[in-house]
């Protein structure tokens, strides 16, 4: 469906997308996750054909982006960062010049913008300036640009940003029905949000793709071992004494807990072995009570902050070997770039 | 293309900008027939070439937002990746903004007839004046609208618009600091092209091809005036001349004389600027 093969971006020195490739298959949402900066905007802004590439290829159902733009970008629906509003004009307005920009047959356009604003529900504000709508509601006008022509691509960059919690639901279900229709291509920079909607995850840093997979393949990935939080009441010399006992056991951090009397263990074990029950006969006999277990897996937090963080260290190795001056003004391109 | 055009000539009307575009030109038009025409001189074309400063402020003024203010709000981004090709996105805009100029253009075709109703009013010159009125400003639209499609400031935009404008207009007087002999004017092309080429390579970042373009002008100009020196005479200042927009015009709107080379350069300078407009925007997303 969409191709996307060795894509580079370079403003001046910096390379913003560097050799980028990855595949989209129909009819599952796709998420973009990357810290801030790390060229999503951008690889969606080539997508989408509003920048072009300095090297690469971006084919969308076999029309290439670079060669047939018009063909291409037929199939694209796209709500950028910043929703693309014209302020002195109303939703119906907007979505009726919008609709012809994208070439829709006119007996289909007013219900085609019917059916489009009451998926996003606007109908209500149809006849309101756009100026004088709050964020959440551009934001839905935004979305519904994207859908009008109901294209197959939809590519959504940051749906969510600057909506409340309410609102932010509202979108994801939204994005949710949609990918019944069409393929969904999303961006964002909080885990939540990506893990709650996306099928498939392609997480981005520093222009590169440093991982591609479905959730919770990317979880499994990631787990090493398990981790098991307690909060015992008891004397934590004893606590520790019959926790060393155990040989399953890799790792072992007892210190006084918040609450008076009670310690507080972090243990880890390899993730073959299931060490709770018996710690429970073990504390019960010992007459240590265990006020909280939990088991801690790892978030798809803690994978994007380490698959993230690593790419980060990589980097910096390489800058050592560079003149520090010169790591410096790299370090302010980026920020001032992206 | 439509679609744009459409959205364009009705932005113009929802916010204040075409009214008092359409207004003034009416006014000082206006003014300066009921002074000329109405009192004096029964042809429309001399009410027309004087007032041709007109452009010099509300050119700018029409232009400004064009492309600037679709960069600025992000807008464009909207255009540029519907499926829609640049070209008819820039000549949608031209084509609205040419409309909201038209509108007191039409008006002012009226004219000739209110004069008619005193004495005999040579039409066919009253007309072809007007129609090379109307073909001055849309040169100097497609000149607005090429500045502000390199900035994103609107208030730049007008700025630079402006300036272009009035150094296009006060072309004669400039032409008139350069000597005439044949040397002046050798230097002054070599001079000129040596910019030309300097704000290319600094453009492209090469330094090979601008210097080659620069050795082969040169050496063309100089062979030129090594064969016949007299050709030089007076030649920059000449093609300095050309540049007054509304001077080129002087023959069709104030003398009523019908000159297709006339014709022919403004739909070049059109062209030429609409052309340039398309190249900024492409190369924007190259940045």
């Amino acid at each position: 469906m969409i191709e996307v093969k060795n894509l580079v971006k370079q403003y001046g020195d910096h390379i913003a997308v560097d050799h980028l490739s990855f595949k989209v298959e129909k009819g599952q949402i796709y998420g973009f996750l990357g810290p801030n900066g790390a060229g999503k905007s951008t690889t969606m802004n080539i997508m989408t054909g509003y920048l072009s590439a300095t090297s690469g290829e971006v084919t969308i159902n076999g029309f290439n982006i670079f060669e047939e733009p018009e063909e291409a970008k037929k199939c694209i629906g796209y709500l950028p960062e910043m929703p693309p509003l014209y302020m002195d004009m109303t939703p119906l307005e907007y979505l009726k010049f919008v609709a012809e920009l994208k070439k829709i047959p006119k007996k289909d356009q007013v219900q085609m913008i019917a059916d489009v604003m009451k998926l996003v529900k606007i109908t209500e504000y149809s006849n309101r300036l756009i100026r004088n709508l709050s964020k959440g509601y551009r934001q839905r006008v935004g979305l519904a640009q994207a859908i009008i022509g109901y294209p197959e691509v939809i590519i959504l960059d940051e749906p969510t940003v600057g909506l409340d919690p309410k609102q932010i639901i509202e979108i994801r279900d939204l994005i949710k029905e949609l990918s019944k229709k069409h393929t969904v291509i999303l961006s964002s920079h909080i885990m939540q949000e990506i893990s709650a909607v996306c099928d498939y995850i392609l997480i981005i840093s520093h222009g590169k793709l440093v991982a591609s997979d479905t959730p919770e393949n990317l979880s499994k990935l990631m787990l090493g071992s398990n981790e098991i939080e307690l909060t015992i009441r008891g004397d934590m010399d004893l606590i520790k004494g019959i926790l060393s006992e155990n040989s399953e056991i890799t790792d072992l951090m007892v210190h006084y807990g918040t609450e008076e009397g009670c310690v507080q263990v972090e243990i880890k074990t390899p993730s073959d072995v299931d060490i709770r029950e018996k710690i429970f006969y073990q504390m019960s006999e010992a007459k240590c009570p265990i006020l909280m277990m939990k088991s801690a897996n790892m978030s798809l937090e803690d994978i994007f902050l380490e698959l993230t963080e690593d790419s980060v260290s990589i980097q910096k190795e390489e800058k050592d070997e560079q003149e520090d001056t010169l790591e410096a003004k790299k370090e302010n391109g980026h920020d001032s770039n992206l | 293309m439509i679609a744009i055009y459409k959205k364009e000539l009705k932005s113009y009307f929802t916010s204040m900008m075409g009214y008092v575009f359409v207004a003034f030109v009416l006014v000082v038009v206006g003014i300066y027939f009921a002074a000329y025409n109405l009192n004096a001189y029964p042809l429309i074309g001399y009410t027309l070439y004087n007032v041709t400063f007109l452009f010099l402020i509300l050119v700018p003024i029409l232009t400004m937002r064009s492309i600037a203010e679709e960069q600025r709000n992000k807008t464009d981004q909207l255009l540029y990746t519907s499926p829609v090709s640049l070209i008819s996105i820039v000549l949608g805009k031209f084509l609205a903004l040419i409309s909201v100029f038209g509108i007191p253009v039409l008006v002012i075709c009226f004219y000739p007839q209110i004069l008619n109703q005193y004495g005999s009013v040579n039409m066919a010159m009253s007309y072809l004046a007007i129609f090379g009125f109307f073909l001055l400003g849309c040169a100097y639209i497609a000149i607005g609208m090429f500045i502000s499609s390199i900035t994103e400031s609107q208030i730049i935009a007008a700025v630079i618009s402006f300036v272009v404008l009035m150094a296009s207009y006060q072309m004669e007087g400039i032409a008139s600091f350069f000597s005439d002999t044949a040397w002046t004017s050798l230097v002054a092309f070599s001079i000129l092209f040596l910019v030309v080429c300097i704000i290319y390579g600094m453009a492209a970042k090469n330094v090979v091809m601008p210097a080659v373009l620069f050795v082969i002008a040169e050496s063309v100009t100089g062979g030129i005036y090594l064969m016949n020196p007299v050709r030089f005479e007076g030649a920059f200042a000449a093609v300095l001349k050309k540049l007054n927009l509304a001077g080129v015009s002087y023959n069709m709107i104030q003398s009523g004389i019908l000159d297709f080379t006339n014709i022919v350069f403004y739909f070049s300078v059109i062209g030429f600027f609409l052309f340039l407009t398309v190249q900024s925007i492409k190369k924007k997303r190259w940045n």
